[in-house]
């Protein structure tokens, strides 16, 4: 029973930091429809910047993850108009091979990432890196009580940014209707390649996050589309509070498996789900489409 | 009438052809390296039939050739059966597990679809790698059995084996082609609304295209047990084949079924080569690269390109 507490602690925790590392995609797929199966890969790349700066030059890996934000907000913006030239305004095909092209980026990407650094584990140094805190039987990594705060905080501010602020909410009204938002006279590509910018730019802190709750390697993107993906769709595509207890239902499912089952299961616990929810509720938990 | 049967001499010519070349070289390196490359066509012009006709992006060839190489494994440890026993079930296998893809996923759009099926990879993997009968993560040892005459060596029938595989995905894909479910599949990749107002039964095509599609990955995966004696969850369900597969019938063209042959075997030799000369991670660049350069650049593939410089015009349908 204890373990099971354990388990479900540990699962919130981890369920918020999930949190962080999809509401990027909760942007781009979700909001903008942007087929982005490499939204993963781009978090892994993230985490390798970060990594890079912590071990050549001894920053503190979440100050690295801010550092690298705006080149992140700017790759994204280039993304998309690459995107948007080659497959948007194609049309009716043009879906098809946009998947195929991002997968075939996130495979660049990780081969790109090899050929770097190797295909190694690699972690970080930080001073609460190691620690634990401990209330009577119950040990909790320090590393994961730092995620879960600058990830709430994090999935909040971008919640924020979309309901409060008037791009944010340009953003929403184009993924509403964006022929609407045509009419009105504003330019819907040019407010979808800020969104995807700042769905890009995000992952400075989440990738940080990634590789402090936890050593990366080049191929852990594949484990994140399953986590990622199970997150968004299970939330209901671009909804922020949904992505919150999606994310924090995955993150308990999968410590409570991993508890009774043993480590041999993890990596099917987010795709099983994910397939569950394509089956049984397609439009997620709190679907903006019926 | 005639090219059905220009088609049917070519496809038994070379079929001869690769039986007397299994009779006259000694060396075993050429059928090695071949079964690789007609592995790949018989994956490319599987993942064809539902990808390029009816246009849904299937992730999971990993899925459906591993599903294939540990049905064979699963046979040869509980009955030791044959070759041909091993490819037969597993194409079955396949069919069923096409099927149930298609009922799960197949009323989705597009990208849902491909996610869907990437997670389906996963999670068949986890469950092989925690099925200790079957060797889990550490893989399984497997024994060929004493080879069947006319043939030296067991590579060299298998090599013969997948060579009939290559025909008969080639010959089912251009069936499909030129029969009323391809017309049907290209209506639905178009558009699939008014394709269903105009009275084309969209699911079950789509669903008919991914059963055989299914089919024909899991008989290609069969042959690849006794091919490598050895068989790893992580190898046999690994992603790299769902991109290589999707690189080779996107680079070759997917509107008509040579497409996905040519790719194979342009891909598929490369690799072969890049493999020994340099390294795999290499390999999975260009890969990629070739990938995404034909995507932004070429979106008809080799054909498209092909097409392109004998009629000066683009528009070419099958």
């Amino acid at each position: 029973m204890d373990l099971l507490l354990d388990a479900v602690v540990i699962g919130v925790l981890l369920g918020c930091f999930y949190a962080a590392v999809s509401i990027g995609l909760s942007v781009s797929f979700g909001l903008l429809d942007v087929p982005h199966v490499a939204h993963p890969a781009f978090l892994v790349m993230a985490s390798y910047a970060v990594f890079f700066l912590n071990d050549r030059f001894d920053i503190d890996p979440l100050v690295a993850g801010l550092l690298i934000t705006p080149l992140l907000f700017l790759f994204g913006l280039a993304a998309y108009r690459l995107y948007y030239e080659t497959f948007e305004r194609r049309g009716s095909d043009a879906a098809v091979r946009g998947i195929a092209f991002f997968f075939g980026v996130a495979f660049i990407i990780e081969v790109l990432i090899i050929l770097q650094f190797g295909v190694d584990q690699r972690s970080v140094t930080a001073s609460y890196i190691g620690k634990a805190w401990r209330f009577g039987d119950m040990r909790i990594p320090l590393r994961l009580v730092v995620a879960f705060a600058v990830a709430s905080a994090l999935t909040i501010l971008l919640a924020l940014y979309l309901s409060k602020t008037f791009m944010g909410r340009a953003i929403r009204a184009v993924a509403q209707d964006e022929e609407a938002v045509r009419l009105m006279g504003a330019n819907p590509v040019r407010i979808k390649q800020w969104a995807f910018g700042v769905a890009t730019a995000v992952l400075g802190v989440a990738g940080a996050l990634l590789i402090i709750v936890a050593p990366v390697d080049p191929s852990l993107d594949r484990a994140y589309i399953g986590r990622t993906f199970c997150v968004v769709v299970m939330a209901g595509l671009g909804s922020m509070s949904g992505t919150l207890i999606a994310a924090i239902i995955l993150g308990v499912a999968e410590t409570i498996v991993l508890t009774l089952f043993g480590a041999s299961w993890a990596p099917a616990i987010s795709f099983a789900m994910l397939l569950g929810v394509l089956a049984v509720r397609p439009q997620g938990l709190l679907g903006r489409r019926s | 009438m005639k090219r059905s049967i220009i088609f049917w001499i070519g496809a038994v010519a070379f079929l001869v052809a690769v039986l007397l070349m299994t009779q006259i070289i000694g060396n075993e390196y050429p059928f090695f390296a071949g079964y690789v490359i007609l592995q790949f066509i018989v994956l490319a012009v599987a993942w064809s039939i539902l990808g390029g006709y009816a246009g849904y992006v299937n992730f999971g060839t990993s899925a459906f050739f591993g599903v294939g190489v540990y049905t064979a494994v699963l046979l040869v440890q509980a009955t030791g059966a044959p070759l041909a026993v091993q490819i037969a079930v597993a194409a079955m296998v396949g069919a069923l597990l096409g099927l149930g893809v298609g009922l799960l996923t197949l009323r989705m759009q597009g990208i849902f679809f491909s996610i869907a099926t990437i997670a389906l990879t996963i999670v068949i993997e986890t469950s092989v790698t925690n099925w200790r009968y079957l060797g889990g993560a550490a893989g399984i040892q497997l024994a060929r059995p004493p080879v069947t005459p006319p043939f030296h060596s067991y590579v060299q029938m298998l090599f013969f084996v997948q060579a009939l595989l290559v025909v008969l995905a080639v010959a089912i894909a251009r069936y499909i082609q030129n029969s009323w479910i391809g017309r049907g599949l290209q209506a639905l990749r178009d558009d699939e609304l008014a394709a269903e107002c105009t009275g084309v039964p969209t699911l079950r095509l789509k669903l008919l295209a991914c059963v055989i599609s299914g089919a024909l990955m899991c008989a290609a995966g069969a042959p690849g047990a006794m091919y490598l004696q050895y068989a790893d969850p992580a190898s046999a369900f690994n992603l790299n084949y769902s991109v290589s597969v999707l690189a080779m019938s996107l680079i070759g063209g997917t509107a008509h079924w040579v497409g996905p042959v040519i790719g194979a075997i342009l891909l598929g030799v490369t690799q072969q080569l890049l493999a020994v000369t340099i390294s795999s991670e290499v390999n999975v660049l260009v890969l990629g690269i070739m990938l995404v350069l034909f995507v932004i650049a070429a979106p008809q593939g080799l054909i498209g390109l092909f097409r392109k410089l004998t009629h000066g015009r683009a528009e070419g349908k099958a």
